[in-house]
């Protein structure tokens, strides 16, 4: 793969991000030690991106929040692709009624606003990290479902489908071996984008007060916190805002580079 | 000689970076007379489309002319600006391609976009360019032209749509007709309409034809000169029937000699080792030396010149080179080089079977595949497309029945739901005495190994992410028969070496191989289960002359050794032929006549078997038919027309073929006919 000085930063960023999520519990910071002679501190040199509204450091919040956002922004991805892939293959393969059946019922998820019956979902479950992978995934599986199913119904008619049929393959071994290799590649595609959209729904919910409660620090609540003080201490709002920009933004490049890169082995091959 | 309408000298045509260019044409010398038709011959890949559009000036971006010189009259084209070469363009020179289908604007009517190369070139007034648009679709033989300048391209049929081009090419009276694979795309019968209409025009118009095909027999019958390309430039040019009678180059010969034919049945097919070289390479000898049977040690040193044979026949090859060639001249008039005599041969053993006529393997009785047209938002069932409707066919052990038919026949959904890949509506078929109709999956699953199939498209019918090696044993794995994978491989090995390729193969992917090693590919994957029945559904038409010559071959051999019965799908007359020892022909999902190969192809009795056998191009001239034309296209098998389906096509319809479709009519203990003129008859 090329990597120009963009994708090289994407990476980079990345990368932080996946070290702060595992190593931020273990090196012995004090994200909810309370310190109130720090109230309100701005960056300095008491620490390196200031105090909240408690005394308590935003880099540690931050390094730590990064894990919160890194186990969300997967599990949602893997849950939802999961089982996304699974129902539209299902879906394109069977066909009749249990195609019909399935395409109205993604019908009518892809008609709600997402992040709408996410917050519905985790309001009726109750707040906490595990209701908020849940209730993502319960509505990110339309995307991949209704991607598997198109790309199924558009292989299944190729001749090497044909041809194992004629070999007497289980139909589960068709879709498997001659269907869902060859949906891959878009479906990893939208898996990448996937991630950050998982990771901004996230923040979105803990800014709700739905996702990870107080004490613990995720971003999303990092700014909710802040917002309040948003005019005397911008810096509450600027840095948790800023890592979700950063690796949000790096996620979507190097999706798209990820999919350059596999057109250009489609076109070799 | 007269001065020629188009000259063409030492023509460089490049593709690609600069530095490390594909010389796609590379030193092309021709010339067209006024009024003439000039065939260039060659396989895919060999840059005949790239000469055309070379003289077209309309090279894809990459491509660009290096040198060289085309003149047409006094006028050098390459000097041209741009929109000097506009007007050349549908005016002097027009063009028509391959693909109808994709060559027509679907949004705008046929007679807006014939109007529209009519004012370009015409500068009629509005109302004069309408009457003209009437006057050439008239020209190119559309019936009610008034009405069909309104309709849209997908109203009309495919050879409607390449007249239509034909229409559009012709909008500024050119002096010279590129016709690039005009008729490839097209079945044998409207093939032999389109090229009946060009010669006819061209009789009209007095204009030059340069026809751009890989067909041999097409050239035979329409071209007066001909040229042979072969990896970029031209290795014979000879005037058409000194070309048939003794062609001078060894490539040509050997194309000729793989050309599947009757009387070459009891035989193997003349093959050409090897592949095409590649075009970035350059060149220090004769291009076909690696591949050529008559090859001296001078062909891979020096670089053959052109040399004349005949008035106006002439070669680039050092046999007819007096100075060098001598004695090693004779050795190379043997027809028939070392390849075809050397491997098994079939003929003995194929002869001893045909005399037998036991139970039949497989036996399809009235079998139907109607698919149901669904139509509004309840998607009520408003009729079906009756694709099959009522096949009854027999194959036997070692013998192959060929099912003959024009596309849209049903001819591939027959095979498909005989071995029900398709599920069929209606019939029977029985292999050794068990109804395979109606089995699920489940209790079909060990009839899989006996019943396989072998697709047109090389390309498609292999999973690009799988190693051939998994491809092949696909079959073993799925059914059981090999379930550890090392004892898979092994046979894999078996089955690659049988297929005639490298058991390295194995660890490669599909597309690292040539089209004729992909379909040896997915031979041997049917082969892998070891299976009574092969339906081969068109398994050659993808391939070029040199490498059906092979696939042919290798079935043939197959069939001998292992005693396969073939269900040969094609359209392609001259190898069932070949081939094939019973004939079914089709004609919209319903077989109109069978029985032995010579009987059908002898003495055809159905008028349908007739039309199409006489449509045919074939190369030697004295089996030329007088083509009988059947006007109109093949009916949409929705629809299809009461009594005899093919009525209203047929020369002989009399009174009764409206009425009632013609009772099966058994003439001999083989032949069956379905019409009602041998019902009078006899």
């Amino acid at each position: 793969m090329r990597l120009d000085w963009t994708l090289r930063m994407a990476s980079l960023v990345l990368a932080i991000w996946v070290l702060c999520a595992l190593f931020a519990p273990v090196v012995g910071l004090h994200p909810t030690k309370v310190d109130l002679t720090a109230i309100l501190a701005p960056p300095g040199e008491r620490s390196l991106l200031g105090n909240d509204d408690l005394g308590r450091p935003v880099l540690a919040r931050l390094l730590v929040g990064a894990r919160t956002s890194l186990i969300v922004g997967c599990l949602v991805v893997a849950v939802s692709a999961a089982v996304g892939t699974l129902i539209g293959g299902i879906a394109g393969l069977s066909g009749g009624w249990v195609d019909a059946l399935i395409a109205r019922v993604i019908d009518l998820f892809m008609a709600f606003p997402g992040i709408l019956l996410a917050i519905a979902l985790a309001g009726v479950m109750g707040p906490g990290i595990d209701n908020v992978i849940l209730a993502l995934a319960a509505v990110g599986w339309v995307g991949y479902a209704r991607l598997t199913r198109a790309q199924v119904l558009s292989l299944v008619g190729r001749d090497h489908v044909t041809a194992a049929r004629a070999l007497g393959r289980r139909t589960a071994m068709i879709l498997l071996k001659h269907l869902l290799p060859l949906a891959f590649a878009p479906l990893l595609v939208e898996a990448t984008f996937g991630v950050a959209a998982a990771v901004v729904a996230e923040a979105g919910l803990s800014f709700l007060g739905l996702g990870v409660q107080p004490p613990d620090a995720s971003w999303g609540n990092m700014v909710r916190d802040g917002v309040s003080y948003l005019l005397v201490a911008p810096h509450l709002v600027i840095a948790p805002g800023a890592a979700i920009f950063l690796v949000v933004l790096s996620v979507n490049l190097l999706g798209d580079a990820f999919r350059d890169h596999l057109d250009v082995r489609l076109r070799v091959s | 000689m007269p001065d020629p309408l188009i000259q063409v000298q030492s023509l460089t045509t490049q593709l690609g970076d600069p530095s490390h260019p594909l010389r796609v044409v590379d030193g092309l010398d021709l010339h067209i007379q006024a009024g003439e038709t000039f065939a260039l011959l060659g396989e895919s890949g060999c840059g005949k489309s790239m000469t055309a559009l070379s003289l077209m000036r309309l090279l894809p971006p990459s491509g660009r002319i290096a040198a060289g010189v085309v003149r047409l009259r006094d006028t050098d084209l390459l000097r041209l600006t741009e929109a000097e070469m506009r007007k050349i363009r549908g005016g002097r020179m027009g063009m028509i391609f391959q693909e109808p289908q994709t060559s027509l604007n679907p949004v705008l009517t046929v007679g807006d976009q014939i109007a529209e190369a009519v004012r370009i070139h015409e500068g009629r007034s509005r109302a004069q360019v309408a009457g003209r648009v009437v006057e050439l679709l008239r020209a190119v033989g559309i019936p009610d032209p008034e009405q069909r300048a309104k309709e849209f391209p997908h109203q009309l049929s495919g050879g409607m749509k390449q007249r239509v081009m034909i229409a559009m090419a012709l909008a500024g009276d050119p002096e010279l007709l590129i016709a690039d694979e005009p008729t490839t795309a097209l079945d044998v019968t409207i093939q032999a309409q389109v090229l009946r209409l060009l010669k006819d025009l061209q009789r009209q118009t007095g204009m030059a034809v340069l026809l751009i095909t890989h067909d041999l027999g097409v050239v035979a019958e329409t071209a007066d000169r001909l040229a042979v390309m072969y990896a970029g430039h031209i290795v014979e040019t000879a005037p058409v029937a000194d070309f048939f009678a003794n062609p001078a180059h060894p490539y040509s010969r050997k194309l000729l000699e793989s050309l599947p034919a009757a009387e070459k049945r009891s035989g193997r097919l003349a093959v050409i080792p090897g592949r095409v070289p590649r075009l970035d390479a350059v060149f220090h000898g004769c291009r076909f030396a690696e591949r050529c049977a008559s090859v001296m040690d001078v062909c891979r040193t020096r670089t053959p010149a052109w040399l004349e044979i005949a008035n106006g026949h002439g070669a680039r090859c050092f046999l007819w080179d007096s100075e060098v060639a001598g004695e090693v001249a004779k050795a190379a008039e043997t027809p028939h080089g070392a390849v075809g005599t050397a491997s098994l041969s079939s003929a003995t053993t194929d002869a001893a079977r045909s005399d037998e006529r036991g139970a039949p393997l497989l036996s399809a009785q009235g079998l139907q595949v109607h698919f149901p047209i669904h139509h509004g938002v309840l998607r009520r069932v408003v009729g079906h497309v009756r694709a099959v409707d009522g096949v009854s066919i027999e194959l036997r052990e070692g013998r192959t029945l060929a099912l003959v038919g024009e596309s849209g026949c049903g001819k591939t959904t027959a095979g498909k739901g005989i071995l029900q890949l398709i599920q069929p509506t209606g019939g029977s078929v029985r292999y050794r005495d068990q109804e395979l109709i109606g089995l699920s999956n489940r209790r079909m699953r060990p009839f899989r190994k006996d019943l396989q199939i072998v697709f047109q498209d090389p390309f498609a019918s292999m999973n690009p992410r799988m190693l051939v090696g998994d491809v092949i044993g696909e079959g073993l794995q799925a059914l059981g028969i090999a379930k550890r994978r090392a004892d898979r491989m092994r046979r894999v090995a078996e089955l690659l070496d049988l297929v005639g390729m490298d058991p390295e193969a194995a660890r490669r992917y599909p597309h690292e191989f040539s089209g004729g090693q992909r379909q040896r590919i997915c031979i041997a994957r049917a082969l892998a289960v070891e299976p009574r029945i092969i339906v081969c559904d068109e398994p050659t038409s993808a391939l070029d002359v040199s490498v059906q010559a092979q696939i042919l071959n290798l079935l043939k051999d197959l069939q001998a050794r292992l005693g396969l019965a073939y269900l040969f799908i094609t359209h392609d007359l001259s190898v069932v032929a070949y081939l094939a020892h019973e004939v079914a022909v089709m004609y919209l999902g319903r077989v109109v006549e069978r029985g032995q190969v010579d009987e059908i192809l002898d003495d055809p009795r159905h008028p349908y078997t007739s039309a199409l056998l006489s449509a045919v191009p074939v190369v030697e001239q004295d089996k030329r038919r007088n083509v009988i034309r059947l006007d109109g296209d093949m009916p949409s098998p929705s629809h299809p027309p009461s009594g005899c389906y093919f009525h209203p096509r047929c020369p002989q319809s009399f009174e009764r073929c409206p009425h009632s479709y013609p009772e099966e009519a058994r003439l001999s203990e083989t032949r069956v006919v379905s019409c009602h003129l041998t019902a009078e008859t006899r």
